[in-house]
């Protein structure tokens, strides 16, 4: 694989060998808004907010999964993809119950961070005020499910880089919801190595450490890419 | 195995007809109408009357006329091949009608039961190629279909023909992808062929789900060695050597036939290694589906043939390069597989001279709705929805025909104004409906609209798998807002609202679930736009 050149928003930028776009522009600065994707992670490409114009394609695509190819021709921030990210956060926010004045990790979530940089002020579809529970049967973790969004970052940590695979998703549609375990309590779950890796790569409030009330929840995210960097380069300086 | 033996084989069957030949529907639509009654009671009158050496009972497929089951045809075969001329077809037959029925046919006379008119447009304007053995061949005996020419094509390929000239003369053919979208199988197959992978796999999408479509399950019911015969072709063009046929758990009579095709053409030697003495072998196996409609999606279909949970996944990389456990996998459709015997059997040139110029050959539809006759036809691309509504379908029994709908949930409304077009890949599109895999639901004035999308949006709700967000929560917002519009509480903010969703769900969605969902909204809109405004609440105006 060799280093490409490539275009984003009007300017020339080079990738490195294997890169995708997303990792092309944040490696150029280029910040282009993401929720699903996680550094030290696999892509999924689910969430859409990384959604990009590439010339000459009739689609939209993803940029966390598509290859920063030589010669392509990309806009991150036009009028059209900044409209779609914000009705994008809004399906998101009318989802489940996002609360953020009462929620673990307000000041510190990323859909409230993206919320704000893509001036997303109110929501104008109804909120759905789905019934979720909430489960804290695990000794030192919890999951309350009014607060997910269903990213999989906590799936794929937890098969990826602790090798457990705890959590699965079931149910579909508006339905799916994370699991643990065949669907037990997470407290009876018995693949559970209580790592944490979840709670830090989780976006939102979804999963806490247990005794974090109103914004004390701090999601250590970086130490998903140190983790994943350690043991696939033998970089170990964070 | 080799030719003479199936020869062989053809002739002893051929042998062994007798004289009158009464057919009895085995597929799904005739037996839950009370079919395998009537097929037994023929069975034990004929062997009670002992009219056995002149006349034979034969389970076979679909016949078609599927509102009108059971069905029993009776013909006179004592010149060898069944004629359509001499046939009389019976209609809502019941088990106590068997002896009236075996009486007649022995005696060479008509019964006096309700019969269908076999020179009626429904069966003439039909012009069969996939569906040639339907209601021919008894699905449930190899022997049979290898009677009607069945293998012939398998064996002319694998013994007279190279990979790369089958490719050919399917690309010649300009069939393309009968699953829906349309895609040239001739490129499909030449991708997978041209593709570098230590193993290559062939994929039968058979998860038909498109509310009212039928047509795949009536041909893997009534004729499954043809789309057999059909994979194995593509697996020698292509390099392949085992294949997988991913069927929808709701079809169980399909399973059935199908395992006991399989069992069979292995037997014969007609599956399994060195088939027809030549170099390459084919294993088929089956994976049933649990349920989940976005299975039909080719991503989505592999992760659950790998057994992992049925999500679709960003394509680029295509299953032609990455498919099943990475290697290069084949997808396509029943319908695709079943046109693929009788292409090189006949060549390329004939089947390229049915249907349009970018649309050959001919497609099944399963004709339901507000039509006087439901059931299964095959006709050639390039006829208007008129002839199939007016004269195939013979038009609404209580009103006006309003819209015709096309392709299930991807697809969309076409108003009867625009009944003269004719039915190929594009003229479908350029109207926002698509081909589609073969549904076809005519509606009439008692049809809303609004309604009409709304049991789409709820299917495609329904069936999202929950992975992307615009179709996890947008098509529930949809689903809101058209609810909210049918119950006339919606104003027109709310359907600015609806089509500013439209466009997101249409343009971000990760797979074609989500990208096609909101078309029958879209459609409806385009063309039935004031029915959404009719049941607007009206705007206050303040003094």
């Amino acid at each position: 694989m060799k280093v490409t050149t490539l275009t984003i928003n009007g300017e020339l930028v080079s990738a490195s060998p294997g890169a995708t776009v997303l990792e092309a522009a944040r490696e150029n600065g280029i910040r282009i808004p993401t929720l699903c994707a996680l550094e030290g992670l696999s892509t999924v490409g689910a969430c859409r907010l990384c959604l990009v114009e590439v010339k000459g394609s009739p689609r939209l695509q993803p940029a966390c999964v598509t290859a920063a190819d030589e010669g392509m021709e990309v806009s991150t921030d036009t009028d059209r993809l900044r409209r779609y990210r914000s009705m994008i956060l809004e399906l998101l926010f009318a989802e489940r119950n996002h609360v953020c004045p009462v929620c673990v990790a307000n000041g510190h979530c990323e859909l409230q961070d993206r919320a704000r940089q893509a001036g997303m002020d109110h929501v104008r579809l109804p909120y759905q005020h789905p019934d979720l529970p909430v489960d804290i049967t695990h000794a030192r973790f919890g999951v309350d499910h009014n607060r997910c969004i269903l990213c999989t970052r906590c799936i794929r940590v937890c098969d990826e880089l602790e090798g457990a695979h705890t959590w699965d998703l079931a149910g579909r549609g508006t339905n799916a919801r994370v699991i643990t375990d065949l669907n037990q309590p997470w407290g009876d779950a018995v693949s559970c190595t209580s790592c944490g890796k979840c709670a830090e790569a989780c976006p939102t409030g979804a999963i806490f450490k247990q005794g974090s009330t109103v914004g004390e929840m701090e999601h250590r995210s970086d130490r998903i890419r140190f983790i994943s960097a350690a043991r696939a380069r033998k970089e170990w300086s964070p | 195995m080799d030719k003479s033996e199936l020869q062989a084989i053809a002739g002893k069957e051929r042998g062994a007809r007798k004289p009158v030949c009464v057919s009895c529907c085995t597929a799904a639509g005739c037996l839950s109408a009370g079919g395998g009654d009537v097929m037994d009671s023929l069975r034990e009158e004929l062997s009670a009357s002992g009219a056995s050496q002149k006349v034979e009972v034969r389970a076979v497929g679909c016949m078609k006329l599927c509102s009108r089951g059971p069905l029993v045809r009776v013909e006179d075969t004592s010149d060898g091949r069944p004629v359509a001329d001499g046939a009389r077809l019976y209609e809502k037959i019941k088990p106590s009608q068997a002896p009236v029925l075996i009486r007649a046919a022995g005696e060479g006379e008509a019964a006096e039961l309700p019969m269908v008119d076999l020179s009626h447009p429904f069966f003439t304007r039909q012009r069969p190629i996939v569906l040639e053995n339907c209601g021919v061949v008894e699905p449930e005996r190899i022997e049979s279909y290898i009677e009607a020419d069945g293998y012939l094509a398998l064996h002319k390929v694998l013994r007279d023909m190279t990979p790369e000239e089958v490719v050919k003369t399917i690309t010649q053919s300009g069939l393309r992808g009968r699953g829906g979208a349309g895609f040239p199988t001739g490129i499909k197959w030449s991708l997978v062929a041209k593709a570098i992978s230590e193993k290559k796999y062939i994929v039968c999408n058979a998860d038909e789900g498109d509310p009212g479509a039928f047509m795949d399950r009536s041909v893997l019911e009534s004729d499954p060695h043809r789309v057999l015969e059909g994979m194995a072709i593509a697996a020698y063009a292509v390099g392949a050597s085992e294949g997988y046929i991913y069927i929808r758990g709701e079809y169980p009579l399909a399973i059935n036939r199908l395992q006991t095709a399989i069992r069979t053409a292995r037997r014969l030697g007609l599956l399994g290694s060195r088939i027809f003495e030549a170099p390459f072998d084919f294993n088929v196996d089956l994976r049933i589906g649990a349920g989940a409609f976005v299975c039909g999606e080719e991503t989505a279909l592999m992760a659950s043939i790998e057994g992992r949970r049925g999500n679709p996944s960003p394509r680029p990389p295509y299953p032609a390069e990455h498919g099943l456990w990475g290697h290069s996998t084949l997808i396509n459709n029943v319908e695709t597989f079943a046109n693929i015997a009788p292409i090189l059997r006949r060549g390329a040139e004939w089947f390229a001279s049915v249907g349009t110029e970018k649309s050959k050959g001919t497609k099944v539809f399963a004709l339901a709705g507000k039509i006087a006759n439901t059931g299964l036809i095959e006709v050639p691309m390039g006829i208007t929805l008129r002839e199939i509504v007016e004269e195939i379908g013979g038009g609404d029994p209580d009103g006006q025909v309003k819209a015709v709908q096309t392709g299930g949930p991807s697809g969309g409304c076409i108003p009867a104004r625009h009944l003269d077009t004719p039915v190929d890949y594009e003229s479908l599109a350029e109207l926002g409906s698509i081909m589609g895999s073969g549904g076809m639901i005519v509606m009439d004035d008692s049809n809303n609209m609004v309604d009409v999308a709304r049991f789409f949006m709820q299917f495609c709700m329904d069936e999202s798998c929950g992975k992307c967000l615009p179709c996890r929560a947008g098509t529930v917002q949809m689903h809101g807002l058209l609810e909210k519009i049918r119950d006339r509480r919606a104003t027109a903010d709310d359907l600015a609202l609806l089509e500013e969703l439209c466009d997101v769900v249409k343009y971000t969605s990760l797979c074609g679930l989500g990208q096609t969902a909101p078309n029958p909204v879209l459609s409806t809109l385009r063309f039935f736009r004031h029915e959404y405004e009719e049941l607007l609440q009206k705007e206050v105006t303040l003094a």
